[in-house]
C-alpha cells in the first residue's frame, strides 16, 4: 500500500509540474469569486442573463459569437431564458436566407435554430472597420486565453493611463493585463453602460463579471452537466475502488504474501 | 506454459478447440504463472491496455462527427463539444486520455529501467515496446493537429519542417509530407488517415509485446529467474487480475479528475484559436509528453544534428539491453546504478521543464548540460558500471533469504518497497 501512495504522489507531482509549466507565463490577474468553480460549481443564472445583455448591447457590435445559437439561450445549464424571451431575442436580428423558389436570397427575422448573427460579413470587413485589428470571435474566447475568465475580467478592468515615457499610436490603448499592454479596443465598459432590468447596479466590476461569466458559459455550455456527472462518477469510482480493495485482500489472503 | 494439457469439458468446446485453440489460449492467459512479488509498478501494463482501448473507442466515436477539412475541422470540433450528445465527454476523455496514456507509458518505461526488465531474455519485448512508444508519439502528434487550432497548425509546421534538415532531399520530403507547399488541407487529411491507422498498428504490436512476454514470463522486483509454475508464482487469474483492476480504478480516479474538473489544463489555450497561417503564436510548444525531446532538439545549434540527437535519444533505448553490461537486473542489488537511475529521472524531468521554456540564456545552458548527461548515462555510465559496480548478493529465490551476506528477506522486502 505504501508503494501505491508513492505512485499517486509521483503522478500528482508530475501533473502539477506540467500545469505550472503551462501557467508560468501568467501575470498576476485580478480575481473574483466565480460561482462555476469548484466540484459542484454552477453558473449564476442572473449573472448569465445580465452577461448576455452586456454582450449584446456592448460587445456584439464588434465581436461575433458564431458557434452559439439562439436556442442555446434556453437550454439547461445556460442563461435559461424562457422560450418566448429567446424567440423575441432571435427575432430582433435579421438573417439572410435562401435561395427561395424564385432563386432569390431574402432577409427574415432570426429563429431559435440560427447561430448568433455576426456583426461583420467576414474577417476582412471586421478588420476594415476596426483599424486593421480583428475583434476575435467570442464563442470559445474564455478557453482561448491563458488565464481564462480571470484574464478576460482583468483586461476589461485593466484600462489605465500609460506610464510616463510610453507613447501610444493613434487608436491604441494601454491595458495593464493585455499581453504587451497595447490593445486596440477602447475601454468598453463604464459605470452605467447598460441598464440592468433586475435592479442590479451596473458598475464596471459587475458588468465585467457578468459578461465574463456569460463568455465562460458560451465556451463551455455543458460545464454544469460536466461537474454534476464528474461528482457522481468519482464517488462511484471511490466506492468501487474500496470494494475491489477488500476483494483483493480476501483473494490474496489465500496465499501468504503481501499485496 | 502450464504442465498439463488443457482439455475443454464440453463436447462442442473440444470440437471447436481442436480446430481453433481459442479456449487453450484463454486457459493459458488465466493460468499464466506470474511472480507473486510483483509490486504496483507492474500494474501499468494493464493500465496501458485500458488506455489504448479507451483511445480507440472514443476516437472511433469522434471520427463519426469530425470533419477532416481545413475549413471545417475547427467548427466540427465545436459541433462535437456543443451539439453531439455527450460529445464534450467523449472529446475530453480522448484529449486527456492521451496525456494519461503517456503518463502511464513513462511509468512503465521507468519501471523497466529500474528493475532491468529489458535484459536477457526480454530484449524483444523491450524493442517492441520502444516501437510502440514511437508510434504513440506519432499518433499523439498527429491527433493534436486534427482540431486545427493555432498550436495544431504551428506544431505541425515546426515538426514537419524538421525533415528539411536532411541534406539534398529534405525539401522534397517536406513537400511530400505536406502534399503541397505549406501545411494545408492535404496535410490535415493525411494526418487524419494516419492518426486513424496507427492505433491499430499499436494494438497489433501490443499483442506481440504480450506474446513475447509470455515466453520468458514476467520479470520481478528481485530480478532473479524463478521457476514456473512454483510457489513463487500465482496464476494470473484471479490474483493479478484483481490487483491490476484495483490499480486501474485508482488510475481512473485521477483520470476522471482531469476529464471532469480540469479538462483543458494539460492543453494549450492557443489551440482554441482557429488555425491562422498569417499569425504565428508567441511560443510554439508541443504537448507536455514530448517536451524532453523538444529540449534535446533545441539544445543543438545545428538543425540536422538537433534532429539526429532527438531521434538518437529515443533509438538509443532500443540498444539498452546491450549498453547495460551488468548481469544483475534489479536496481535493488545495484547500489550505484540505483543512484544513477534517479539522476536520469531528474535529468529527464529537467529536460521536460526547459523544453517548455524559451530556448535562451540559462534555459539553453541547462538544456545542453541535461542533453549531454542523457547520452552520457546511456553511452558511458551504463557500460562502465556493469564492470565496475560491486553488487549486493542475490537471494536464491524470491521467497527464500540469501545464503551469504546479511541481506535477509525482510530487508529485501523493505528495499523493494522503498
Amino acid at each position: 500500500m505504501k508503494n501505491i501512495f508513492k505512485i499517486i504522489y509521483l503522478i500528482i507531482l508530475l501533473l502539477t509540474g506540467a500545469y505550472q509549466v503551462n501557467a508560468s507565463e501568467k501575470t498576476q490577474l485580478l480575481k473574483t469569486d466565480w460561482s462555476f468553480k469548484g466540484l459542484l460549481g454552477t453558473f449564476d443564472r442572473g449573472s448569465l442573463q445580465r452577461g448576455y445583455q452586456v454582450y449584446t448591447e456592448v460587445c456584439a457590435s464588434c465581436h461575433s459569437m458564431k458557434y452559439v445559437s439562439y436556442r442555446n439561450l434556453v437550454e439547461e445549464g445556460g442563461p435559461e431564458f424562457s422560450i418566448e424571451q429567446a424567440k423575441a431575442i432571435a427575432a430582433s436580428f435579421e438573417v439572410t436566407d435562401g435561395p427561395n423558389d424564385d432563386g432569390e436570397m431574402f432577409v427574415r427575422p432570426a429563429k431559435l435554430s440560427d447561430k448568433f448573427v455576426m456583426p461583420y460579413e467576414n474577417v476582412k470587413a471586421a478588420q476594415a472597420a476596426n483599424g486593421g485589428a480583428y475583434p476575435p470571435d467570442m464563442s470559445v474566447l474564455a478557453k482561448a486565453r491563458s488565464g481564462g475568465v480571470d484574464y478576460i475580467y482583468s483586461v476589461l478592468l485593466g484600462y489605465e493611463d500609460p506610464p510616463s515615457g510610453i507613447t501610444l499610436d493613434d487608436g491604441v490603448y494601454y491595458n495593464k493585463y493585455m499581453y504587451g499592454n497595447n490593445i486596440k479596443m477602447s475601454q468598453p465598459l463604464y459605470d452605467g453602460s447598460v441598464e440592468y432590468s433586475d435592479g442590479t447596479e451596473a458598475t464596471e466590476e459587475q458588468m465585467a463579471k457578468d459578461v465574463a461569466t456569460f463568455l465562460m458559459w458560451a465556451a463551455e455550455p455543458h460545464l454544469e452537466a460536466r461537474h454534476k456527472m464528474g461528482f457522481r462518477a468519482i464517488i462511484y469510482l471511490i466506492i468501487l475502488t474500496i470494494l475491489v480493495y477488500f476483494s483483493m485482500k480476501k483473494i490474496w489472503s489465500r496465499i501468504e504474501s503481501e499485496v | 506454459m502450464s504442465d498439463h494439457e488443457y482439455v475443454p469439458k464440453s463436447k462442442f468446446g473440444k470440437w471447436f478447440n481442436d480446430r481453433l485453440p481459442l479456449l487453450t489460449l484463454g486457459n493459458h492467459l488465466a493460468d499464466y504463472p506470474t511472480p507473486k512479488n510483483l509490486n504496483y509498478w507492474w500494474t501499468f501494463g494493464g493500465i496501458l491496455t485500458f488506455c489504448l482501448i479507451t483511445q480507440i473507442v472514443t476516437g472511433l466515436t469522434l471520427a463519426m462527427h469530425y470533419i477532416a477539412h481545413a475549413d471545417l475541422a475547427f467548427e466540427s470540433v465545436e459541433h462535437i463539444m456543443r451539439d453531439v450528445n455527450y460529445g464534450w465527454l467523449i472529446r475530453y476523455i480522448h484529449s486527456n486520455g492521451s496525456s494519461m496514456f503517456f503518463l502511464a507509458v513513462y511509468i512503465h518505461i521507468f519501471r523497466s529501467l529500474f528493475y532491468g526488465s529489458y535484459k536477457s531474455p526480454r530484449e524483444i519485448i523491450w524493442i517492441i515496446g520502444i516501437i510502440i512508444y514511437l508510434l504513440m508519439m506519432a499518433a499523439a502528434f498527429m491527433g493534436y493537429v486534427l482540431p486545427w487550432g493555432q498550436m495544431s497548425f504551428w506544431g505541425a509546421t515546426v515538426i514537419t519542417n524538421l525533415f528539411s534538415a536532411i541534406p539534398f532531399i529534405g525539401e522534397g520530403i517536406v513537400q511530400w509530407l505536406w502534399g503541397g507547399y505549406s501545411v494545408d488541407n492535404p496535410t490535415l487529411t493525411r494526418f487524419f488517415t494516419l492518426h486513424y491507422l496507427i492505433p491499430f498498428l499499436i494494438l497489433g504490436l501490443v499483442v506481440l509485446h504480450i506474446w513475447a512476454l509470455h515466453i520468458p514470463g514476467n520479470n520481478n522486483p528481485v530480478g532473479i529467474d524463478i521457476k514456473k509454475p512454483s510457489k513463487d508464482t500465482v496464476p494470473f487469474h484471479p490474483y493479478i487480475v484483481i490487483k491490476d483492476g484495483f490499480a486501474l480504478l485508482m488510475f481512473m480516479i485521477v483520470f476522471a479528475f482531469f476529464v471532469f474538473y480540469s479538462p483543458n489544463i494539460l492543453g494549450h489555450a492557443d489551440n482554441y484559436i482557429e488555425a491562422n497561417p498569417m499569425v504565428t503564436p508567441a511560443h510554439i510548444v508541443p504537448e507536455w509528453y514530448l517536451l524532453p525531446f523538444y529540449a534535446i532538439l533545441r539544445s543543438i545549434p545545428d538543425k540536422l544534428m538537433g534532429v539526429v540527437a532527438m531521434l538518437s535519444a529515443i533509438l538509443i533505448l532500443a540498444a539498452l539491453p546491450w549498453l547495460d553490461t551488468s548481469k544483475i537486473r534489479s536496481a535493488v542489488f545495484r547500489p550505484l546504478y540505483k543512484q544513477f537511475y534517479w539522476i536520469l529521472v531528474a535529468d529527464v524531468i529537467i529536460l521536460g521543464y526547459v523544453g517548455a521554456m524559451p530556448a535562451e540564456g540559462l534555459y539553453l545552458l541547462v538544456a545542453r548540460v541535461a542533453t549531454a548527461y542523457y547520452f552520457i548515462h546511456f553511452l558511458i555510465i551504463l557500460p562502465v558500471l556493469g564492470f565496475k559496480e560491486k553488487t549486493v548478493p542475490l537471494p536464491l529465490s524470491i521467497t527464500e533469504p540469501v545464503l551469504e551476506g546479511s541481506l535477509g528477506l525482510s530487508t529485501i522486502k523493505k528495499e523493494i518497497l522503498n
